[in-house]
């Protein structure tokens, strides 16, 4: 292994900017002209709209333009798109409700877009902002998808009686059935899984520029696929053909999924700065991205798992209410259901899966994929569901995993649920992880604890991911309107040095230098003579972006490709060059050398070649040495891992301490061991973050009750412990690179590790269930409730 | 009306016409083109627009650019000449940043708080950071850079 090749911990070459603060991020950027968007948002969770009256705005000092739905109407401006159509069982397509990017008449959560205000100064809009009249008549609002599905709850629109969505489900509900019947055991649960708001550090911003001399638009936005926003917004929202359009997403302040999708907001800055003939500069509040951000999870599921007497799992039946918000988001029918019931085989060989999903319409900010995007759903269902069943047949929750882990020679492994396992070996990874977390030794910490007047629990989950999405056929089929593959280019210069265009995105992840390390392996020259570019429709050749922990197993693959179609030009070149057949050649250590000589050419004597054509192949090859590659995946991939939470809990105040917390995670073949660590350790914090602090909460009639940082209960240092991180490999058999993708897996894992572990600490009380987040209050709550009723018997 | 203001930063003596409303951090981001301090909330909560005035670590967002009249204030921007102070090469060496938004005001943090505890133990970093939110890292590098970062710059003052 070379100091920056493959598997070296390389320190990242993006660092120097964001240290000394000359990172580029879009509110960073200002145009010459540029005016300031202010965007007017619903107080009101459920409105009819009856008027707007814009005069006092437009009068309003410094104001150049107040635009509303009407104006954008009589452009011929579409609303915003959704990329993914659920069928429900009965064949019928998703009911999918118009979702403009101005409210035309009714507003349908708090937070939702109602006209924008364009002010030479942002203070000069904000106030005009403020004079503008909406008559609004208020109408009843519901927040929880539980009780937007009853009969008598308020209708968010007319084609979707019950606001129901889809009514969708996967696997055989008779089979299902069946199994349980022979059930020795039935563990049960109805669990939530709490609502989150994403709260990526920079808030979302969008700048749109419009030339007069070319009539090209340009959108600089805070986004993880600018190529998905250029089509999106261009072929969809506002008819312009990409040619006109380019899209940056510059330096990006961390995405987690809320940057994914398209927002009206770049809709409106766009369109306006036609209208305006100046660049228009639109900067979110962080009150309102809490209101318009797409927010994730909000499942509330009845779920039971079946078992024989020795404890190997019959069958698994879900039944899912899912919460899609106000309208649909980009990708919002994909996270409850191929992202989510797929997955319920986890690590286990559960023979039969039956899983039913209905996605309801309600009064909240639309929902969308937040870190990990389904796979934390289905995995805390399943872990916590073991975990009941462990402690209800008394039988160690670590050897009843076991039992029932889908065996080390039995891949490729093919689920009920549709998936098929490549690779994996869960037994040694939880072997890995217990002993780490010295699961052995814990009776003893434990009555330690209790000496000290404290109640402490241990936790286990197993996970499996399924990343590196997709292959395009097989997401198509299951109802995605694009393609999911990924594009790159490696443009060698003259003189040696590596340009690499990539479509994937980076917003934190550290692609500009795991890519180099590819690139620098590859070709064998200095990890300084290798840049890596992304980020604008006008650079790359196209990109579907990152999210699903897909940038190296898909991204990564298209540059491994784009690399051997420069590797094999090289070698004709070098052949010419050294009068030798092409067969003979040998690249290596970025030498090309004749087999069995010393003669050779370096990688930057063929690149000039390649530039300088004197002494060149002309008649059978072009000049250049410029290649570019599409990777289309073909099969998703499978990381998978074991966490184990360890926690205290303070009976008095009932304060959830975390104590340790210890991950062994397969990745496949691991690029940067540095860069790994930090992505595991940023998912553990937003999974913890979700166990014990974070919870989005509207009051019944639809207002956000944590609409701040105030309120919206962040993860701070001093909530969490440091980390035991470490791997166990097996690779992924159907990527170049062997690598299975590592950027969701904390957030995956931990939830119901930390909630296993609170229930072990609360079980000698008799408190078998709570829901996340278990804050003080709650876990409070809980063990007074359970002290009283043990008191009364 | 507008007030003009004067004060140094990183160094400089730099003056402007503000309103009396604008803020320490919209002074620098707008007025001086000073982009390296973020703001990443509207409470005053994240610490991504932490600055040093007259040698103290303030959320300058939270400060009147006229409250800083004839201060010395200091930005990430400042911190060092062309290299890199102690403290942020600690944050690169120990993989302290991930997307980079909260890194100024977590750098500037850590500065401020080794200057009133040169050797601060894990516990202590914690608590210093009640300020500074991230939601990259989970803070277990952040912590790990601040222990480095500050064993560095006390061996610079040796």
């Amino acid at each position: 292994m070379s100091e920056t090749g493959i598997g070296a911990a390389v320190r990242r070459k993006e660092d120097f900017r964001f240290l000394t603060g000359q990172g580029t991020y879009t509110d960073d950027i200002n145009r010459p002209g540029q005016l300031h968007a202010v965007i007017l948002r619903s107080p009101h969770a459920h409105a009819a709209i009856r008027g707007i009256d814009t005069a006092a705005a437009a009068a309003a000092a410094g104001v150049v333009a107040v635009f509303t739905a009407k104006d954008m109407a009589a452009d011929g401006v579409g609303g915003l798109p959704c990329g993914w159509q659920i069928h429900s069982k009965d064949g019928s397509p998703m009911i999918e409700p118009p979702h403009p990017a101005l409210a035309t008449d009714r507003v349908r959560h708090v937070g939702d877009p109602v006209a924008v205000v364009i002010a030479e100064t942002k203070a000069q809009a904000r106030e005009a902002a403020e004079l503008i009249a909406v008559d609004y008549q208020p109408l009843p609002a519901v927040a929880s998808a539980a009780e937007a599905q009853k009969p008598g709850a308020p209708q968010l629109f007319d084609a979707a009686p019950g606001n129901l969505c889809f009514d969708w489900h996967l696997g055989d509900k008779a089979q299902a059935d069946a199994a349980f019947a022979r059930a020795a055991h039935v563990a049960k649960l109805d669990i939530v899984n709490n609502r989150l708001i994403p709260n990526a550090m920079e808030p979302r911003a969008a700048i749109g520029e419009y030339d007069k001399a070319t009539g090209e638009y340009t959108l600089y936005t805070t986004s993880q696929n600018p190529h998905v926003i250029r089509l999106l917004m261009g072929a969809f929202v506002l008819h312009i053909p990409e040619h006109k359009l380019r899209v940056v997403a510059p330096d990006v302040g961390g995405g987690f999924g809320s940057k994914i999708y398209h927002y009206a907001e770049e809709a409106i800055v766009t369109w306006a700065a036609g209208k305006v003939r100046r660049p228009v500069k639109w900067t979110a509040d962080r009150s309102e991205s809490f209101m318009s951000d797409a927010h994730g999870r909000d499942h509330a599921t009845h779920a039971e798992l079946a078992l024989d007497k020795d404890g190997k799992f019959l069958g698994l039946k879900v039944s899912t209410i899912a919460n899609m918000g106000g309208y649909l988001s980009t990708f919002a029918p994909a996270i409850p259901t191929y992202l989510y019931a797929t997955l319920l085989a986890g690590t286990y060989t559960t023979p039969v899966i039956y899983c039913e999903v209905k996605a309801i319409f309600t009064n909240t900010v639309p929902v969308d994929a937040y870190r990990g995007a389904g796979r934390p759903e289905a995995t805390y269902i399943l872990e916590r569901l073991v975990d009941t069943a462990a402690r209800e047949m008394r039988i160690d929750p670590a050897e009843l995993r076991r039992r029932n882990f889908i065996p080390k020679d039995a891949y490729p492994y093919q689920t009920p649920v549709a998936l098929q396992y490549d690779s994996g070996d869960y037994f040694t990874t939880l072997d890995k992880a217990l002993a780490a977390a010295d699961y052995a030794g814990f009776a003893r910490r434990r009555d330690e604890a209790a000496r000290r007047g404290k109640l402490r629990g241990i936790g286990l989950a197993t996970y499996i991911e399924a990343c590196g999405i997709a292959p395009s056929a097989v997401a198509g089929s299951l109802g995605a309107r694009a393609g999911l593959y990924e594009a790159a280019e490696i443009r060698v210069h003259p003189t040696g040095s590596v340009t690499v265009f990539t479509g994937s995105h980076s917003h934190g992840q550290g692609h500009e230098t795991t890519f180099a390390q590819l690139v620098a392996d590859r070709l064998g020259i200095p990890i300084e003579n290798v840049e890596v570019s992304h980020g604008d429709t006008d650079k790359i050749p196209f990109g579907m972006g990152t999210y699903g922990s897909r940038s190296l197993a898909v991204g990564g693959s298209a540059i491994v490709k784009a690399l051997d179609k420069v590797v094999a030009k090289g070698r004709k070149i070098a052949a010419h060059l050294l009068e030798a057949a092409e067969a003979d050649i040998q690249f290596k250590d970025g030498k090309y050398v004749v087999e069995g000589t010393d003669r050779a050419k370096s990688f930057g004597e063929v690149a000039l070649t390649a530039y300088v054509p004197h002494n060149y192949p002309i008649e059978e090859l072009e000049p250049g040495l410029d290649e570019s590659a599409f990777y289309d995946p073909k099969n998703f991939t499978f990381p998978s891992g074991a966490h184990v939470a360890e926690v205290e809990i303070d009976r008095d105040t009932g304060i959830v301490e975390l104590v340790n917390f210890t991950a062994c995670d397969d990745f496949g073949r691991i690029i940067n061991p540095l860069i790994v660590e930090g992505q595991v350790h940023g998912g553990l914090v937003q999974g913890i973050g979700q166990a014990l602090l974070e919870n989005c909460v509207y009051d019944p009639e639809g207002q956000l009750l944590t609409g701040s940082y105030m309120d919206y209960c962040m993860p701070r240092a001093s909530d969490v412990p440091s980390f035991a991180v470490s791997t166990n490999t097996t690779l992924c058999t159907h990527n170049p690179l062997g690598v299975k993708g590592c950027g969701e897996a904390g957030a995956i894992g931990a939830p119901a590790a930390v909630m296993n572990a609170v229930l072990d600490a609360l079980s000698p009380l008799g408190i078998r269930h709570l829901d996340m987040p278990a804050s003080p209050e709650r876990v409070w709550r809980a063990i007074q409730q359970h002290s009283l009723a043990q008191a009364a018997e | 009306m507008p007030s003009s203001v004067r004060m140094t930063v990183n160094g400089k003596a730099v003056s402007g016409t503000v309103e009396p409303r604008t803020l320490l951090v919209q002074f620098l981001r707008e007025h001086l083109g000073l982009t390296g301090t973020h703001v990443g909330c509207d409470t005053s909560q994240c610490g991504a627009c932490v600055v040093h005035v007259d040698g103290v670590s303030v959320k300058s967002c939270t400060m009147l650019a006229v409250q800083a009249e004839g201060a010395k204030v200091t930005t990430i921007e400042g911190l060092a000449n062309g290299g890199l102070h102690p403290m942020q090469a600690a944050f690169h060496e120990h993989h302290g940043l991930q997307c980079g938004f909260c890194t100024p005001g977590m750098i500037m943090s850590a500065i401020d708080l080794v200057k009133h505890n040169s050797d601060p133990s894990e516990q202590e970093i914690r608590e210093w950071l009640e300020g500074n939110i991230c939601r990259c890292t989970g803070y277990h590098n952040i912590v790990k850079s601040i222990k480095a970062g500050a064993a560095a710059m006390r061996g610079a003052t040796k």
